[in-house]
């Protein structure tokens, strides 16, 4: 548990105790929960009109006819738009991630004109005067469809003479995108090191498609005025969306503002430019009216873009005393229907994880981009690295299995160990500090690792209908996106930077702008902190302005645990940017030289001269005012920096689980789980055990919980949070989790990112232990989410439970189920 | 989602329940706590011309004393059953079982009668009304009738309340003798409806089970009894072997729907093994 400090309420002559540290409570927190704030939805503007989107039924087919003349003449109703309406006007909505050159991307449209490639996507707009009036008239509209065959299963949409998700392309391959480290002289031959392998492990493991289910629903205003737009989106990246929805409409980037006001999640599921932000400026383009669109929880589930949904096959080679000799992964991701943001990138970016954190010598990955008629894909919470992450502490387990070794011997034998930092992968990344074995030891205790290994033996011995099991995941990850330079040799479209600026006012108050836009990461708080370090104000006097164009002019927004690391820098270069200009007028005032002045605690005084001296916050009224400021210099102390990192930051720790197995009923409940992580310099400890314990939430309901499963024809079959199995407080164990610390060596604060630790490292963590639990019963593997029927078949019928599927995420669900289909509670 | 327009009827009485239902027009949906009807109107899956409101019927809400038998109103929220003293004393399998349903929040407003009216066959409380051999009374313009348990439960999300008719009230029995009760509720996440449950009610007498009910919910389109395992058990010897043995029995003759929880099969297996620990728990082994 982290002690919460309030307010400190010192005498002030007593020196403050530095922020950075202290576990303050967030800010931002009670207009945010009491729901007293922006969020978009909330705002109405005069003459406000609604849309209502009409969507696809059907997963594949060709448009053949629209008819929404009774649309038009539905009360309240003042236009519908269909996909001619627009067909010469919307252009594509962006891939920023062309992850090979001859990548293939079909392109697409906001709305359908005349083929719909998934269920829901938009095939009409309605707007009218008030949301009802538009929902009331969506089923007025008469489409016709001409279906074409479902592609769903991304095996047989690869194999030879497969339908095809677009008919206008060859094959439903977007791309092959291929790391080799003996290629890029990261490392030695894949091939001979597998031949030249005492033992080799190949698994096939299925990331099932998950739901990103952020508790804001989508949603956007737009309002024009003369030729400008203000765009108000329940979005993670305003300034990204200004850039591509202003390449997408032809309006002008000056042209239009986008504001994020206060965003209720995004977990990577608004770093998207959707499409209807795209139609909600059409529109009000067309008409001259401000719009809105907001999107009710099913519209949520079945079109916001999904994540996850991967084959992995894995092979590991090594020796028999337990050295690893080389990896192999080869993986189908499946993109959707379309390429959306970074689509194809999400995989590409998880192909430098695979080694984690083990000195392997030999690597080979590629992947295939495969198109099917789901909904796309995009990022999720970790992006690429938790596939990756997963795959390879799996196989470790089964490695040690093979090897009739221990699973914590083996990877000590195998990671970097602490002295051997910075350590250069086999992927070409340079590991910057860390000590696995501490951060081990630490969560061993925290666990309580050696009775319960005990309790586990008990438990066997005597046969208990409940079995226990432990399971680990030594892992990194990489944040802090992203050096520029790397991202350019990536083909990613932008670059990696952050922008900070800090306005010194008249009365001493200190306004930070932050290009990072914040979604419930507590950016205001840690920032505050950052500023009343470094400027030695009060962190009362600090506000943290984001996430409007108008007001942060730069920025490359929040996601891959990047806004502390790079945005926070910003913000600490920013402010020594305004201490050198603000020392200027110090001297200048005090009549000292300037390199006799101490800084400390908010003033600058002369050295030796103890009781003069000059605060920042007076500097800043002296400059407002100018009477009295050196030659040569401007009036202001105000700075702007923007900060690139030269490497990703690589956050690592040990999370182990204990999991008890009801093997009369598959049900399985985590008995214990315990972490120590290291994510550097530690700003805010409140923080940072909010993003573990939300982190270890979405990876846990990853392992046991969530799948989107669609049925044959293509339909979202867990279309409601019903059949959507989000675990909420009361199926999650209490975590005990705890920090090593090892500042990064990249920025000036010294963080890692804390943000996609927790997520990218727990899955692993409990399959393992589940798999630990019942090993000995015969069971080699259990598809995720662990259901209990899955846990149930997998040790009465063997196999990994997936076959006879409780949920199926594709085609392969060959007998037809029987009775209501709705599962249990039709509400 | 915005639910299909409406009219609303908000009634005091019962006799003024009725005649907003007779007059409301083709497709009159009776609202009680709204946790069930109000999401299928947002989903548009219902779209009734008008809504009666029995929110203000006070005469519906709460629990009384009936001398061999308790009478609890069909308004009477899940929250109050959970502290109602009557239910606590003569039948806590109602309290039992209600406090697996949902959350706070929807214990809150759902209602008792709109649960069993409702009749959703993953719903916890028609397999313990099939237990406890509750009653059922309805009203209706032809008047007031009673219905036992056994033939209130008619079909999928169907019971023996007609169109225009109201579920007014449920008796349930007081148990004489030495009874045990349990609840067995199998879900994946606590909020979650049942997959499969069972309400085992069991007397003990000189060491032997003298009579055992069960109830299984969700193992086919109504609740149902589980009249092997009833049968097996009556008589027999408060043994773990013998519970074991007749729990074996649980899901003969059902025919349980498959979907993304559970396929049939397995369903069948959870039956057998919840009634186990049900019967097991309930006869205090
Ligand atoms: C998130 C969620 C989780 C849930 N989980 C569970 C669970 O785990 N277990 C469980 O058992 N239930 C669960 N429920 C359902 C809950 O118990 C509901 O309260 C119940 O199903 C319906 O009761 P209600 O009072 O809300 O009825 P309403 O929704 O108002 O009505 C339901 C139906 O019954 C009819 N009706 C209601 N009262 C009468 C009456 N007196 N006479 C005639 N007709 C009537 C209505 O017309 C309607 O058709 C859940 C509900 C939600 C929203």
């Amino acid at each position: 548990m982290t002690a919460v400090e309030d307010r400190a309420g010192l005498p002030s002559d007593e020196p403050a105790a530095p922020e950075i540290g202290k576990a303050r409570r967030r800010k931002e927190d009670a207009r945010l929960i009491t729901g007293k704030t922006t969020w978009t939805d909330n705002m109405v503007l005069p003459g406000m009109l609604h849309l209502a989107v009409v969507r696809s039924p059907v997963a594949h087919a060709r448009i053949t006819h629209v008819d929404v003349s009774a649309v038009r003449e539905a009360p309240g109703v003042i236009a519908v738009y269909t996909g001619q309406d627009f067909a010469e006007e919307q252009g594509s909505l962006p891939c920023a991630w062309p992850v090979t050159p001859d990548m293939v991307n079909p392109g697409h449209p906001s709305i359908a004109v005349d083929q719909v490639n998934h269920v829901g996507e938009a095939v009409a707009v309605i707007v009218a005067r008030t949301k009802a009036a538009a929902q009331d008239a969506v089923e007025l509209a008469d489409v016709d469809y001409e279906p074409l065959p479902v592609v769903l299963d991304m095996e047989r949409a690869v194999a030879e003479g497969a339908d095809l998700v677009h008919d206008h392309l060859e094959s439903n391959t977007s791309y092959h995108f291929v790391f080799d480290a003996g290629e890029m002289g990261t490392g030695s031959d894949t091939d001979q090191a597998f031949a030249d392998a005492d033992v080799v492990v190949s698994r096939r493991f299925v990331q099932q498609r998950l739901i990103p289910a952020f508790m804001e629903p989508r949603s956007v205003v737009v309002q024009p005025q003369g030729d400008n737009y203000t765009m108000w989106s329940a979005t993670q990246i305003p300034h990204i969306l200004r850039v591509m929805a202003a390449m997408v409409t032809g309006i002008p980037e000056h042209k239009l503002r986008v504001v994020a006001p206060d965003v209720g999640g995004g977990f990577g599921g608004k770093l998207q430019v959707n499409p209807e932000e795209i139609l909600c400026l059409l529109i009000a383009r067309r008409l001259g009216k401000p719009v809105k669109w907001t999107e009710t929880r099913s519209e949520s589930l079945m079109t916001a873009h999904h994540g996850r949904d991967q084959i992995q096959f894995v092979d590991v080679a090594a020796d028999r005393e337990g050295n690893v000799k080389g990896l192999r992964v080869r993986l189908l991701a499946d993109m959707g229907a379309y390429l959306r943001l970074i689509t194809p990138g999400v995989p590409a970016l998880g192909a430098f994880m695979y080694p984690g954190i083990y000195k392997f010598p030999a690597y080979r990955f590629e992947c295939d981009g495969v198109f099917t008629n789901k909904v796309p894909t995009d990022a999720y919470r970790g992006a690429g690295r938790p596939e990756a992450t997963f795959a390879i502490e799996r196989i470790m387990d089964e490695l040690a299995v093979e090897l009739g070794m221990d699973p914590l011997e083996l990877r000590r034998r195998n990671w970097i160990d602490a002295a051997e930092f910075p350590f250069t992968t086999v992927a070409g990344l340079a590991y910057d500090s860390g000590d696995y074995e501490t951060a081990t030891q630490q969560a061993l205790e925290l666990l309580g690792y050696d009775e319960l290994r005990a309790e586990q033996q008990r438990r066997r011995e005597s046969n208990d209908p409940v079995q226990l099991g432990i399971g680990f995941s030594t892992f990194t990850e990489m944040c802090g996106l992203a050096p520029s330079r790397v991202l350019g040799s990536l083909s990613f479209g932008a670059g990696g930077w952050e922008h900070a600026a800090i306005r010194m006012l008249p009365t001493g108050k200190v306004e930070v702008v932050t290009g990072s836009t914040p979604h419930g990461q507590g950016h205001e708080t840690a920032w505050s902190q950052l500023v009343a370090d470094s400027l030695g104000v009060p962190f009362e006097d600090v506000e943290v302005l984001h996430g409007d164009t108008a007001i942060s002019s730069r920025g490359l927004d929040t996601y891959g645990s990047r806004s502390l690391v790079v945005g926070g820098s910003a913000v600490v270069k920013a402010a020594d940017k305004v201490i050198a200009k603000a020392r200027k007028i110090a001297a200048h005032l005090l009549e000292a030289s300037e390199d006799d002045l101490d800084f400390a605690g908010g003033k600058f005084s002369v050295r030796g001269t103890p009781g003069t001296g000059l605060g920042i916050q007076e500097i800043a009224l002296a400059i407002f005012a100018a009477h009295d400021y050196p030659e040569g210099i401007e009036p202001s102390i105000d700075a702007e920096a923007t900060f690139d990192p030269e490497n990703f930051s690589f956050p690592h720790g040990t999370h182990l689980c204990a999991m008890e197995v009801d093997t009369e009923t598959g049900f399985v409940k985590i008995r214990k789980y315990a972490c120590v992580d290291d994510v550097g310099t530690i700003v805010n400890p409140l923080i940072v055990e909010g993003q573990v314990h939300g982190g270890l939430a979405q990876g846990i309901a990853q392992a046991l919980y969530e799948e989107a499963v669609y049925d044959d024809d293509g339909n979202l079959t867990t279309g409601t949070f019903v059949d959507y199995l989000v675990p909420a407080a009361s199926d999650l164990p209490h975590f005990d989790t705890g920090n090593t610390v090892h500042a990064a060596p990249g920025n000036p604060i010294g963080a890692k990112g804390v943000g996609e630790a927790g997520c990218i490292a727990s899955t692993p963590a409990v399959v393992n232990a589940a798999l630990d639990a019942v090993r000995h019963l015969g069971v080699t593997d259990i598809r995720m989410p662990l259901t209990p029927e899955r846990v149930w078949r997998a040790l009465h019928d063997g196999g990994d439970g997936g076959e006879r599927a409780t949920a199926r995420t594709n085609a392969q669900a060959a007998d037809s189920t029987e009775g209501p289909s709705m599962t249990g509670g039709a509400l | 989602m915005i639910p299909a327009p409406f009219s609303y009827a908000r009634p005091t009485t019962v006799e003024e329940a009725l005649q907003a239902i007779a007059e409301g027009g083709e497709d009159v949906k009776v609202l009680a706590g709204g946790q069930s009807l109000i999401p299928v109107m947002r989903l548009r899956l219902a779209a009734p011309e008008t809504v009666v409101d029995l929110g203000r019927v006070d005469g519906l809400r709460g629990v009384r004393d009936d001398g061999d038998a308790i009478v609890i109103g069909a308004m009477t929220t899940h929250s109050d059953v959970l502290s109602d003293p009557l239910i606590a004393e003569h039948a806590p399998l109602i309290a039992e079982a209600t406090g697996t349903v949902a959350d706070r929040q929807v214990r809150h407003r759902g209602t008792f009668g709109g649960a069993l009216v409702h009749a959703d066959p993953a719903g916890d409380l028609p397999a313990v009304a099939l237990a406890l051999d509750a009653e059922f009374v309805i009203v209706g313009p032809g008047g007031r009738r009673t219905v036992p348990a056994a033939e209130f439960f008619v079909d999928y999300l169907t019971t023996a309340v007609e169109e225009g008719e109201l579920l007014v009230e449920v008796r349930v029995p007081k148990l004489a003798g030495s009874w045990g009760m349990r609840y067995e509720k199998f879900n994946r996440v606590a909020q979650a409806w049942s997959i499969v449950a069972v309400a085992a009610v069991v007397r003990r007498e000189n060491g032997r089970i003298a009579e055992a009910r069960v109830g299984l919910t969700n193992m086919g389109p109504t609740p149902l009894r589980a009249r092997q395992v009833e049968e097996a058990l009556a008589g027999a010897e408060a043994t773990a072997e013998a519970v074991a043995a007749a729990a074996e029995r649980a899901a003969e003759g059902t025919e349980p729907s498959s979907d993304l929880n559970a396929q049939a099969d397995y369903r069948q297996h959870l039956a057998t093994v919840l009634t186990r620990r049900a019967v097991t728990a309930a006869a205090g082994l």
